[in-house]
This record gives structure tokens, C-alpha cells and sequence, in this order.
């Protein structure tokens, strides 16, 4: 690449980060490069299965379609981050209904759930399961993502 | 009634919170020092013969680590049942993604570019693209009749029990290929020296690697390590592949004196490249008295191996043996045959053989049933196996199952007497969308095929630590299924220990023995067993040598690691003494057991987009006792919605033996929004042999929605779909051509 860096600025988790990056790099790499940020993952690369889910200044984006220079002094939140000292409602909810299997989906539905809990678009399971239509998983049959989600809306376990 | 402390338990996963947080790392995570990325260079015709290689002139080469057949130390094969596959094309080209000359680069960029500046020059010679050119051997591409194995078993005599019958049926029936899309793709790394090779990565079976590895460099046992990473989803399409993978990633090691050597396939690549589900082609003709009991049949099933034998005659053998169904037959005839042809090589996915040939005999019952008039479910009450009955092999059927029970429970709840009758109602006026029931019988076998877990003589062991903690030591991974926390509690039920005393090592094998590959839902069955008698050996241990008077097993262990040393026990497999298999004559007790169930499906067709929906699914099964229901439910239910993607959605399309839809996005795997809510149920008929009276579940599930799917899709429209995946298309050909 004969591009010239950027010096790329922003907010992951809570925390002023930056990196030396080209500025066609996909934000997916620049995430687990740069910031060593390894939760969040790459299962296409063409923006079909949501494993690269993060929150890119109050949106829902799949990392592996952004371009690094479009995160310039943005403010984004990975897996990482949504545990504080315990797990956070959603993560508890997805532990006791079993909503993680293999475990490589989890990263982009706990963010994308995240995501519409806080957007309050978890309704019913209907309205769910439309909003977590954007990531994929092949183990669960999403039945157990759904209640996870349900249950974190309604505060319950 | 739970007499346990732990089994039967929903038991939070145990690495859990690691894949929650995502502090769990995965093959790609991993940070090494000195890494190189490595890629694969392969052929873009199916069949050929390799005239030349070139490298782009004025591309500094220099810079890569590149491998070629003649680079291979030992033998250039990557070893499964047979020593067949090249780990590298030398001359000869098999199907159209054979993996040819191999880079590597301290850049994953570089190494990428560097791929498309390699042309091989290939002759190209006709392929076999098909079962009916290769069963027609035009051209012969395999041995002398492209026959990778036939399977034949006879009961009684067909033929003249045919000549009996009040309706005699004949129909043939096709299943698809099928893709695993484990969300994590295949990643594997190798370091590899004289002194020993080292793999790690995203894998079902370390002894599998072990043992590819060891054929190839042709080092000693002790000198080959493979050691499985968190596993991202695997389903059987990290049963054999990974041993490609790592025989590649350790070559471009070695070749690079022993530094690091990373192989991520992209998602493309691994759609395209790795194992899929056997096509298969199925004909049955069978015959039946007036009053629908089932006296004849004769089975020919054929499997599409693809360019190599690798597993395919254990999946033809396991698609053999559950090709009558769960059906009483008093004479039978099932011949299968798994054939060659110029597509990579089809390999195990979950089911592994029943799946297809499960479809064929569920389809063909509700066609009999509908051309005898009879309910489908009527049909089934005659015929369905009862304790006592004599299966396809002769095998006494030992499990004490109530399969028209079992039926009726599934019946019950999806309301299918009232749906049965009132949808044909319903359908008749000028909606355009229709309804639709139907439902599925079904079982699968449990373990090794035959005398299979006999030749495995499968070892797991456990080992208490100076610490007072208890290892489980299995070469059985943990891939979402469960298998880390099943373990755990099965070993700590068995010492009456607390669940955190249990620690599940990393499969390594240069550190856990042998318990056999974690496939054919033989984990919890036959490791978890294992596991179980070495935990009740270690408990004996500790009470033999004075140690457990107040119960404490942790400080039992402590003080007798510190007064002996070491506290390990073993257990290895020894089949149950009723189990008598005869290979030569498929004869006798296919599996140890069975697992049971059937499954039924509410369906809406559009007739203006011919888009299907699943309104309902109902699951009822019989899997000896549930060691954990959350765990389990989650096994039946992704089990499902992959069956559910066979059946209806999920095609691989085939253009010159190469998949040519091998993304995401024109793949279409089940999202949230296309699955309805599925509901499971379980019987349990705790089964003596298994740890805590369980039996195998893990394939179990996706042997049954195609079927059902396709059932309720005749009922609906009254037509005959006789092949998935029976997508929109493929539907209206069908009713528009009828």
C-alpha cells in the first residue's frame, strides 16, 4: 500500500486509544492488530455474519466493512467492554440460558444485543429476532440468544 | 426425581464467561512471536495433469517460504483410513481446489498478492462430475470401477416377499450437498523442526493430526505433537480437514527452519475447499399388504465421495445401517455404494450418512402411506420397531422404547390430527399461502459403527494434582457441544466432588491419551463412561489408601499426591458383552444403542414467492438420561435449524467441480428471523451403559427435520418433493410443472 498513514484517534471502551494505520485499513484489523482487541471476530469479511459487531458512535456496525478512517474521534465499544467488575445483565442472561456454544458468534450478538436493549428494540421475540437477524450462528438455532435477550430486557436471570 | 448432585443438572457452561468477555482465544488470537502467514496455491480444474509452475518474473520471491511436493520429508499423504490423499498435487490433479505449491510471508497481505502471481499450466483431462457419470465409469477416475466401497445387507428375500404385496413402490430420492459454516473458519499453526513438529488450531480430533503429521514428516510418535485451540464450531468439518491444514502449516515450517507458520482460511476458501455433506441418491422399492404393514424392501444407496476416499466408506456405512428406518422389515435388501468424482472430497458432517439416507425411507413412508390411503401416522403404528424386534443387521432391538408413543407425544403436541384435517380445508380456498403438516421417525446410532469403539480401545484417564484438584485427561475437545462441562460433571458425580475441583486439560497429545476422535455422538457415551469408571477408580483409590474418611476430596488428594507421589487412573473401552458385530456379513449389533425420535413441522408456502416458513417444529426424543437440559436442548436445537437448512435452503451450487457460491452472502445459512421458536422434548430411558444412563445426542437432531419438512410439503400442496434442499425454485418447477 503506498497510502501514507494516518494517525488514528478515538475512544474503545472508555479509554483514548490510538494507532499508526493505513487509512483504508478495515477497522476489523485495526481492532485486533492495533488494539489487540481479539474478542471481536472475523467470520466473512463481507459484513454477512455479524461476528465483527461493535458500536461505532451509537451505531451498530460490522468492523469488517469500516474503514479505519471512518472511526476518526469516534467513540466505539467492543466486547470488551460491557462487563464492568461482574458480567453485565445480558452477559449473566446469556451464561444461565446457554446462549453461547462454540463461543465465536457470542462477541458480535452480546454487542449487537447490547446494542437493542439500549436502543430499546427488544419489544417481544419477534422484535429480537428481527434485530439479531444481522449475526449469524450455526450452533444454537438462536433459541437460546432469544431468551438471553428477552430476559436482560426484563431484568430477569 | 434427581437422586445426582450434579448429573442432570443445567450446569453453567464451564468456559462460559471466557467466551462471553471475550478473553477466550481462538487459533487467530493467539500472539506469536516471529509468525509467518501461510497460503495455498491451488488447481482451478477438476481434473488434470500438472505440466508446469511458474512464478511472475521480476516478484521478489526471495522473500517467501515456498513448498512444493518434492519439499515433503516423509510421505506426501495426508493419512486417514487409507494413505491416498497427497498433502500436495505431484503431477496428477484430482478436483478443482487441490491444493498444489504453498507460501508463506511475515505479511498476510504479500502472501496474498504473492498467490496470484504463481500460474500452474495443467492438461486438462474429462472429469466425473456426477454419481450417474461416475457409476456409468466414464471416464474411470478411481481404482478400477471409481467404487470407493460397497456395503451389502440382506434379510430374507425381497424379491419374492415384493411379489406379495398389495402396493408395490419404486421412487428415488436426492439430497444435497451441504456446507458446516462453523462461524470460526479453519486456523491452524505449525512450528516444525527435526526435533519434533508442534500444531495447534481450530480442530475436532488431535490424534487425527497426530497421526497425519507423523506419516508425513515420518518422525517418531514422541516427536509430533497436535494440541486443540478453542474451536469455533465444527459439526464434522474439523474431523478430518484440519490434518490438511496442519500437514501444510508444519511443511512451510519446516521449510522455514522451525518459525511459526500461520494458516487462516478466509471465508471463501473455506467454503470452497474443505469437506462438505455427501450428495447422495437413494432408490427404494418396497412393497406393503393392503393394511399398510411393510413386507419388502430394497435399498440402493449411493454417496458422492468426491476425489478421494478420506471417510467416506464409514459414512456410507453409517447411512447403510439407518437406511430401513426405524421400521420392522422381515426381508430386506440395502446395497450402498460411496462412488468417486472430481469434487474436493465429502467428508463427515453431522449425521454422517443418516441424514441422507433417513430422508429417503421417511419420504418413501408417506408416500406409501398416501398411495394405500392411509394416514402417514397409521402407516407408522404398523411398522415402527418395537423392544424385542429384529433390525436390518438382525440386531435385537434391546432398548426399551415406546416409538408409537414417542410418535404420539410429538402428534400431540403440534396438533397434527386436527391440522391434518382441517389444512386441506383451508388450502382449498384462494389463499396463497398454504399449510402444511408432517412429521419424521428416526433414530441414530450411538458410537462407532460395528466394532468400531472395539479397535479405537479409546483411554481417557484423570489425574489428581499436588493442589487437590482433579484433571480430566481426553483427546475429546470441546467444540460448543458441551464436552468440558459434561465431563466435569460426570467426573465430579462419580468422586462426590465439587463441581470446581474438575479441571478439562487442553486436548494435547503430548498430554492426554488417546480417547478417540470426538465424533459419531460418541463423547458423552463412551469417553463420558470412561471418564466416569476412572473417576470411580480414583474415589476407590482414595478410600482403599485411608484418605476419605470425612468426605473431602480435595484434601484426600493432597495428602495422597503427597504421600505417593502421583494419583492417575485409567479406563479404557470394553464393549458390553451383548454387543457382536461381524464386519464381513454386516451382521449383528450395529451400535450399542440408539438413540430415539421424532419430529414433526408445521409449514407455510407462499404460492406467489414460494417462500417457506416453519411455523412450528416439535422435537421429541429418547436419549437415555439428559446429563444437562439447557446443554442438550441447545444440541437438538442447533441440531435442528441445521436440518432445517438442509432441507429447505442451504445449496451448494456446483460449477465444474468447484462450489461456486462459497460465500455468506449467497449461501444462506438460518438467521433468528427464519427459524421458529424450537420446542424440545425429551424422554429419558436411562441406558446402562453410558455415564449417568446417557446416550449419544450430538447427531441425532439432524437426521429428522428434512423429512418432516418435506412431509408437511406433500400434505400442503399434494404433490411428491423427493429432493433438498427444496428451495423456492426447486418448489415452483414443481407445482407448476405438475
Amino acid at each position: 500500500m503506498t497510502t501514507q498513514k494516518i494517525l488514528l484517534k478515538l475512544t474503545v471502551n472508555g479509554e483514548a486509544r490510538q494507532a499508526l494505520v493505513h487509512p483504508m485499513s478495515r477497522l476489523l484489523d485495526v481492532i485486533r492488530e492495533d488494539f489487540c482487541l481479539t474478542g471481536t471476530k472475523e467470520g466473512c469479511g463481507e459484513g454477512e455474519c455479524g461476528a465483527c459487531s461493535v458500536i461505532l458512535d451509537g451505531s451498530l456496525v460490522n468492523a469488517c466493512l469500516v474503514p479505519a478512517i471512518q472511526a476518526q474521534g469516534s467513540t466505539m465499544r467492543t466486547v470488551e467492554g460491557l462487563a464492568g467488575v461482574d458480567l453485565s445483565p445480558l452477559q449473566q442472561a446469556f451464561l444461565h440460558h446457554g446462549g453461547a456454544q462454540c463461543g465465536f458468534c457470542t462477541p458480535g450478538m452480546l454487542v449487537a444485543g447490547t446494542y437493542l436493549l439500549e436502543t430499546d428494540a427488544v419489544q417481544d421475540e419477534d422484535r429480537a429476532r428481527e434485530g439479531l437477524s444481522g449475526n449469524l450462528c450455526r450452533c444454537t438455532g438462536y433459541v437460546k440468544i432469544v431468551d438471553a435477550l428477552l430476559a436482560a430486557r426484563e431484568g430477569r436471570p | 426425581m434427581n437422586d445426582y448432585a450434579h448429573i442432570g443438572r443445567s450446569v453453567l457452561r464451564r468456559e462460559g464467561r471466557a467466551k462471553l468477555t471475550g478473553a477466550a482465544l481462538f487459533t487467530d488470537d493467539l500472539k506469536i512471536e516471529g509468525l509467518l502467514h501461510g497460503t495455498t496455491v491451488r488447481s482451478r480444474v477438476p481434473r488434470g495433469r500438472i505440466m508446469g509452475i511458474h512464478f511472475e518474473e521480476g516478484f521478489p520471491w526471495e522473500e517467501f517460504i515456498i513448498v512444493t511436493a518434492q519439499d515433503i520429508p516423509g510421505k506426501n499423504v495426508v493419512a486417514h483410513l487409507i494413505q491416498e490423499q497427497p498433502c500436495l498435487a505431484d503431477g496428477v490433479i484430482n478436483h478443482a481446489e487441490e491444493p498444489i505449491l504453498l507460501l508463506a510471508h511475515p505479511d498476510p497481505e504479500r502472501v496474498q498478492d504473492a498467490r496470484e502471481r504463481v500460474r500452474v499450466d495443467v492438461e486438462p483431462l474429462p472429469p466425473v462430475l456426477s454419481i450417474e457419470d461416475s457409476l456409468r465409469c466414464d471416464p474411470v477416475i478411481w481404482g478400477e470401477d471409481n467404487i470407493f466401497k460397497t456395503i451389502l445387507i440382506t434379510k430374507g428375500d425381497p424379491e419374492r416377499a415384493r411379489a406379495k404385496g398389495h402396493l408395490q413402490l419404486e421412487a428415488t430420492y436426492y439430497t444435497g450437498a451441504q456446507e458446516h459454516v462453523y462461524i470460526e473458519p479453519n486456523a491452524i499453526i505449525g512450528e516444525a523442526t527435526p526435533d519434533g513438529v508442534l500444531v495447534r488450531g481450530s480442530m475436532q480430533c488431535p490424534y487425527y493430526v497426530h497421526h497425519a503429521l507423523h506419516e508425513l514428516f515420518q518422525l517418531p510418535l514422541d516427536k509430533v505433537r497436535a494440541a486443540q485451540v478453542e474451536t469455533g464450531g465444527a459439526f464434522g468439518g474439523k474431523e478430518d480437514y484440519p490434518s490438511m491444514l496442519a500437514c501444510h502449516a508444519a511443511l512451510l515450517s519446516w521449510k522455514a527452519g522451525g518459525r511459526p507458520v500461520k494458516i487462516v482460511y478466509d471465508r471463501e476458501e473455506d467454503m470452497a475447499c474443505t469437506t462438505k455433506r455427501h450428495p447422495s441418491r437413494t432408490r427404494i422399492r418396497s412393497a406393503f399388504a393392503a393394511d399398510g404393514t411393510l413386507l419388502s424392501l430394497d435399498v440402493e444407496f449411493l454417496l458422492d465421495g468426491g476425489a478421494y476416499m478420506t471417510l467416506s466408506p464409514v459414512v456410507l456405512s453409517r447411512g447403510a445401517l439407518h437406511a430401513s428406518g426405524p421400521y420392522r422389515c422381515p426381508d430386506l435388501r440395502i446395497h450402498a455404494r460411496a462412488l468417486a468424482t472430481n469434487t474436493p472430497p465429502h467428508g463427515a458432517f453431522r449425521g454422517f450418512g443418516a441424514p441422507q439416507s433417513l430422508f429417503a425411507i421417511e419420504r418413501h413412508m408417506d408416500e406409501a402411506a398416501h398411495r394405500l390411503g392411509l394416514d402417514p401416522a397409521e402407516l407408522r403404528r404398523k411398522n415402527l420397531l418395537r423392544t424385542g424386534d429384529a433390525m436390518a443387521t438382525g440386531q435385537i432391538m434391546r432398548d426399551e422404547v415406546d416409538l408409537i408413543a414417542l410418535m404420539d407425544r410429538a402428534l400431540a403436541e403440534i396438533r397434527y390430527a386436527e391440522k391434518r384435517a382441517s389444512y386441506p380445508v383451508l388450502n382449498a380456498g384462494d389463499e396463497p399461502v398454504k399449510r402444511g403438516v408432517g412429521f419424521s421417525v428416526f433414530m441414530h446410532g450411538g458410537g462407532f459403527t460395528g466394532s468400531g469403539e472395539t479397535m479405537l480401545h479409546s483411554v481417557a484417564a484423570l489425574e489428581g494434582t499436588a493442589d487437590g484438584q482433579v484433571r480430566v485427561l481426553a483427546a475429546s475437545t470441546e467444540m460448543g457441544q458441551g464436552a468440558n462441562t459434561v465431563f466435569t460433571q460426570v467426573a465430579a458425580e462419580a468422586l462426590q466432588a465439587p463441581l470446581d475441583l474438575i479441571v478439562v486439560a487442553t486436548p494435547d497429545t503430548g498430554v492426554v491419551p488417546n480417547s478417540g476422535p470426538t465424533v459419531a455422538s460418541r463423547t458423552t457415551q463412551v469417553v463420558g463412561k470412561l471418564i466416569q469408571d476412572a473417576a470411580l477408580a480414583m474415589r476407590k483409590t482414595l478410600l482403599d489408601a485411608g484418605y476419605l474418611q470425612d468426605g473431602d476430596v480435595a484434601a484426600a488428594i493432597r495428602a495422597y499426591v503427597a504421600q505417593h507421589g502421583t494419583l492417575r487412573t485409567e479406563s479404557q473401552y470394553q464393549k458390553p458383552d451383548f454387543v457382536q458385530w461381524d464386519d464381513t456379513t454386516y451382521r449383528g449389533d450395529a451400535y450399542a444403542t440408539y438413540a430415539w425420535a421424532c419430529y414433526a413441522a408445521d409449514l407455510r408456502i407462499d404460492l406467489v414467492t414460494y417462500e417457506t416458513q416453519v411455523a412450528d417444529f416439535v422435537t421429541v426424543q429418547e436419549v437415555g438420561r439428559v446429563l444437562n437440559p439447557t446443554l442438550a436442548a441447545g444440541q437438538i436445537e442447533g441440531g435442528v435449524a441445521q436440518g432445517i437448512g438442509w432441507g429447505l435452503n442451504e445449496e451448494v451450487i456446483w460449477r465444474q467441480g468447484s462450489m461456486a457460491n462459497h460465500q455468506m452472502s449467497n449461501y444462506l445459512i438460518a438467521t433468528a428471523v427464519d427459524l421458529p421458536r424450537i420446542r424440545v422434548f425429551f424422554e429419558e430411558r436411562p441406558y446402562a451403559y453410558g455415564p449417568g444412563g446417557a446416550k449419544g445426542i450430538g447427531e441425532l437432531p439432524m437426521d429428522g427435520p428434512a423429512p418432516a419438512l418435506l412431509n408437511a410439503v406433500q400434505h400442503a400442496l399434494q404433490i411428491t418433493p423427493r429432493q433438498v434442499p427444496m428451495t423456492p425454485e426447486v418448489l415452483m418447477d414443481l407445482v407448476e410443472g405438475a
